[in-house]
């Protein structure tokens, strides 16, 4: 046997793995700088709450969704269960007059019940868990849109019976959408999350999973309960992402949570690459998130069109993307 | 002739030019002679039994007439003229075919039979054509079954056939094709008694037909039923070549193993407790395991001894709750309740698995996580906050003790080299404090210094008053360190024998189907 032979690296090699460990938050930087030389607004302490405002959602939803890929899952419905959540907490106000504590703890619960069914699903049939939540994903925006008349669900709206629905959004919970609470929530679901995975033996049991199922299964780890608990986070967290859209714009629109799957996808898979993890992580997700939102604010400002910024997100994740599964390889 | 063997090499005189002739073949891999000097004759029309321990070069032999290596000396003759094998087309063009023990590696699952039987031509044969004529090559596909009578819709998909029908779709395939000598290697392990009838009467057409058969297996009664004659290897080496009925099956034996090098087996004194495990009427749901009991006592070995595919691996499996199965386990007098290998960890059983880089270790991840991947919550401050500096200081013992070579417990594991990543999967069993240790092949793909610490290790547990199992192929591991043996044949026990009063002879007898009639 020999030992572990110490190769002599070459210097591309050592360039690439410099890259690979720190690349993304050198962009990141680099970004900055840029958009800061070009515009002297871009680095105004109101620009930078503004760009962590936007992104405070999306990185809510991803970080959600990053526990699910750390378990080798991938739930796709993050954005429909954003939508219910929206609609069920605007509605629970709205049509029924609960109260702040009622409304949002109602709009949980029914949100872990879809990741139990997601969980239900994957775990006994076997389906690739992409596949069975893409399933899942359709059906729960279909829910949401049933549940809600496919109307927009806001204050003094006109109800079936021809009246004006009675029920007012509590003003404590707009405050939830606003700075600096919206910024707070997400900073500490971001750490929380990052904590849970890093530092505690559920975490390291999570990534086992991902890493070698049969493996983590043959090491008397209870899989199945670990996989349905991390479809449980995603959801909650999804959910938390759909209150907080729907305490910001105070009322529910049709598929409102449905455009922050792509960017929640985005945000993970960006984060795989930081720090050269090479595996989801919640820190991670959310320097792709940053990153994705100092993009776009830096472009419209250089009155880039809003509906060229897809072609941006979308490259960044490729090359985010490429990078990792190089280093998979070599 | 370099074999120094008390009954000499015999050769069976042949009359004609014989259809395959390998002459002095050796070769040799980056620290072993895997073959050398062997000489091996085919007939046209017979079948041909290749036998041969674990690592006597079968397999070797087979890979260098299919045209898988290219570097080995020696010389082929097919019909007495001088041909070089260099390629796996070579080796095709000369109508030499085999089919491997893994059909579905072979196999694509989601096309039909037909599609399967003709894949070499549509790959080869249809040069400028770019479209299928699938009325012509299901009735090719139907012509092929029908001459060796065999009945499979050619339209049903490969994935709904069973194991059996599988084979024979490869067999189909090879058929199909010009084929002069079709090598089939173990092909039977997997099948049942009936299904390997069917094969047999299939082989019997073949030969009919002029096919010659090179049969490799290690069910000795089977060699009987449908070979005519026999080649032995042994290290590289051929010992013997003669007609089968002139041999017995303990002559096989004995040719097979004879003179092999003793391994090096920690010495024990055989302290033996009361029977702490007791498995009785267990079955799996698959029929790979059928009527098992057994029991371990403290501070025992004991060897669980079988050939591929005898259901050790299926057996170990299902004692640590990995795949379904009815029955009883009994540990310490309490009856246990297994559904899962989580259930079965919690209740102090430990399994290191065969295939250990998909079921053993997560080679992303480093070494001490590997090591603690058990018993995490011993690192645990209130339960469930990581400890780092515990979790370090516990695999840093375990990395000593077992002297596993790595930079350090930080390293990814997937780095290390296959004998380290074999400690790896059992050093995280070592900080479990389990009652039963189940290993199913530890030493597989392990080189020699490192057998010895697994060996040492096993050891090691035992004086400590835990049950070992031990279940493995290598029989001269068993005898080496077992205290007695449970000998494994079709998914049931055949035997069970003290160690001390057998021999690696008559545990290969009864591996191998002997001496149950």
């Amino acid at each position: 046997m020999n030992t572990p032979a110490v190769t002599r690296e070459k210097p591309a090699q050592s360039a690439f793995d410099f890259l690979y460990k720190y690349g993304t938050l050198i962009t990141v930087v680099v970004l900055i700088a840029v958009f800061g030389i070009m515009n002297d607004n871009f680095l105004s302490s109101g620009n930078v709450i503004n760009i962590l405002r936007s992104i405070s959602i999306v990185t809510i939803i991803a970080v959600g969704l990053t526990v699910s890929l750390a378990v080798g899952g991938f739930d796709l419905s993050v954005g429909s269960t954003a939508s219910l959540a929206n609609a069920l907490v605007i509605s629970f106000f709205v049509w029924h007059g609960h109260n702040i504590g009622a409304g949002i703890a109602l709009t949980l619960v029914f949100c872990l019940a879809v990741g139990l069914i997601n969980a239900f699903l994957v775990i006994n049939f076997k389906i690739q868990d992409m596949l069975m939540t893409l399933a899942t994903m359709f059906v729960f925006q279909g829910v949401a849109l049933t549940y809600t008349r496919g109307a927009t669900v806001s204050q003094n709206m006109i109800m079936p019976s021809g009246e004006y629905a009675e029920g007012k959004i509590p003003a404590l919970f707009e405050k939830i959408g606003q700075v600096p609470w919206i910024i707070i929530i997400m900073l500490l679901v971001v750490v929380i999350v990052h904590l849970f995975l890093t530092y505690t033996k559920h975490g390291r049991y999570m990534y086992m999973i991902g890493g070698n199922r049969e493996a983590a299964e043959l090491s008397g780890i209870a899989v199945s309960r670990y996989r349905l608990t991390a479809y449980l986070i995603s959801a909650l967290f999804a959910a938390v992402g759909g209150i907080i859209l729907g305490a910001r714009v105070m009322n529910a629109e049709v598929n409102a949570g449905g455009p922050y799957l792509m960017d929640a996808v985005a945000a993970a898979f960006i984060g795989y690459s930081v720090l050269g993890s090479g595996k989801p992580n919640a820190l991670g997700t959310f320097v792709g998130a940053v990153l994705i939102g100092i993009l776009q604010n830096g472009l419209i400002m250089m009155s880039v069109p809003y509906y060229a910024m897809d072609i941006v997100k979308g490259s960044v994740l490729a090359l985010a993307l490429a990078v990792t599964y190089y280093k998979k390889k070599h | 002739m370099s074999v120094t063997n008390p009954s000499g090499v015999q050769v069976k005189p042949s009359t004609a030019a014989p259809l395959l002739q390998m002459k002095g073949i050796t070769i040799s891999f980056p620290g072993v002679l895997a073959l050398s000097e062997v000489d091996f004759e085919l007939q046209a029309g017979t079948a041909h039994a290749l036998i041969g321990a674990n690592g006597a070069g079968k397999s070797t032999l087979m890979k260098i007439l299919a045209g898988a290596y290219n570097h080995y000396q020696g010389d082929i003759l097919v019909d007495g003229a001088n041909v070089s094998i260099s390629s796996p087309k070579d080796a095709k063009d000369l109508g030499i075919q085999v089919v491997y023990q893994e059909v579905d590696t072979a196999l694509i699952p989601n096309l039909t039979v037909a599609e399967n039987i003709m894949l070499e031509s549509m790959v080869h044969d249809m040069k400028g054509s770019h479209m299928i004529r699938w009325q012509k090559m299901h009735e090719q596909a139907k012509a092929v079954l029908a001459r060796m009578r065999i009945h499979i819709p050619t339209r049903k998909l490969v994935q709904e056939l069973t194991l059996a029908e599988k084979q024979m779709v490869l067999i189909a395939r090879s058929v199909s094709k010009q084929c002069r000598i079709l090598v089939l290697d173990e092909p039977t392990a997997p099948l049942s008694r009936s299904e390997t009838e069917q094969l047999f009467k299939l082989v019997r057409q073949l030969k009919g037909e002029g096919v010659s058969v090179i049969f490799i297996s290690h069910r000795l009664p089977e060699l009987y039923e449908i070979c005519d004659e026999i080649t032995i290897l042994r290290d590289g080496k051929r010992v013997a070549s003669e007609a089968i009925r002139d041999l017995s099956q303990e002559e096989v034996v004995e040719h097979m193993l004879n003179a092999r090098m003793e391994q090096q087996f920690p010495l024990r004194k055989r302290t033996v407790g009361e029977t702490a495990f007791e498995a009785r009427g267990i079955k799996d749901t698959e029929g790979k395991v059928n009527d098992v009991s057994l029991q371990l006592r403290k501070g025992e070995i004991v060897g669980l001894a079988g050939l591929v595919g005898a259901g050790k691996t299926e057996l170990c499996r299902v004692l640590f709750g990995a795949s379904k199965h009815s029955g009883e386990l009994r540990l310490n007098g309490r009856k246990l309740r297994i559904a899962s290998p989580h259930d079965a960890v919690r209740q102090g059983i430990a399994l290191v698995p065969e295939e250990r880089r998909r079921e053993g270790i997560f080679v992303e991840e480093s070494v001490s996580v590997n090591l603690t991947a058990a018993v995490l919550s011993r690192f645990c401050r209130f339960g469930i906050w990581m400890s780092s500096r515990k979790e370090n200081s516990s695999s840093n013992v375990i990395i000593d003790s077992l002297g596993i070579k790595t930079p350090g417990g930080h390293t990814k594991v997937g780095s290390l080299s296959g004998g380290n990543q074999q400690k790896v999967a059992i050093g995280k069993w070592l900080l479990v404090d389990a009652d039963v240790y189940i290993f199913d092949e530890p030493t597989k793909g392990v080189d020699v210094g490192a057998k010895r610490d697994i060996f040492d290790l096993v050891a090691e547990l035992a004086s400590r008053g835990k049950c070992v199992l031990y279940a493995s192929s290598e029989l001269s591991e068993i005898v080496g360190i077992s205290d007695r043996v449970y000998v494994m044949y079709d998914g049931k026990i055949a035997r069970e024998l003290d160690t001390a009063n057998s021999s690696e002879e008559e545990l290969l007898l009864y591996c191998t189907g002997g001496g149950l009639t």
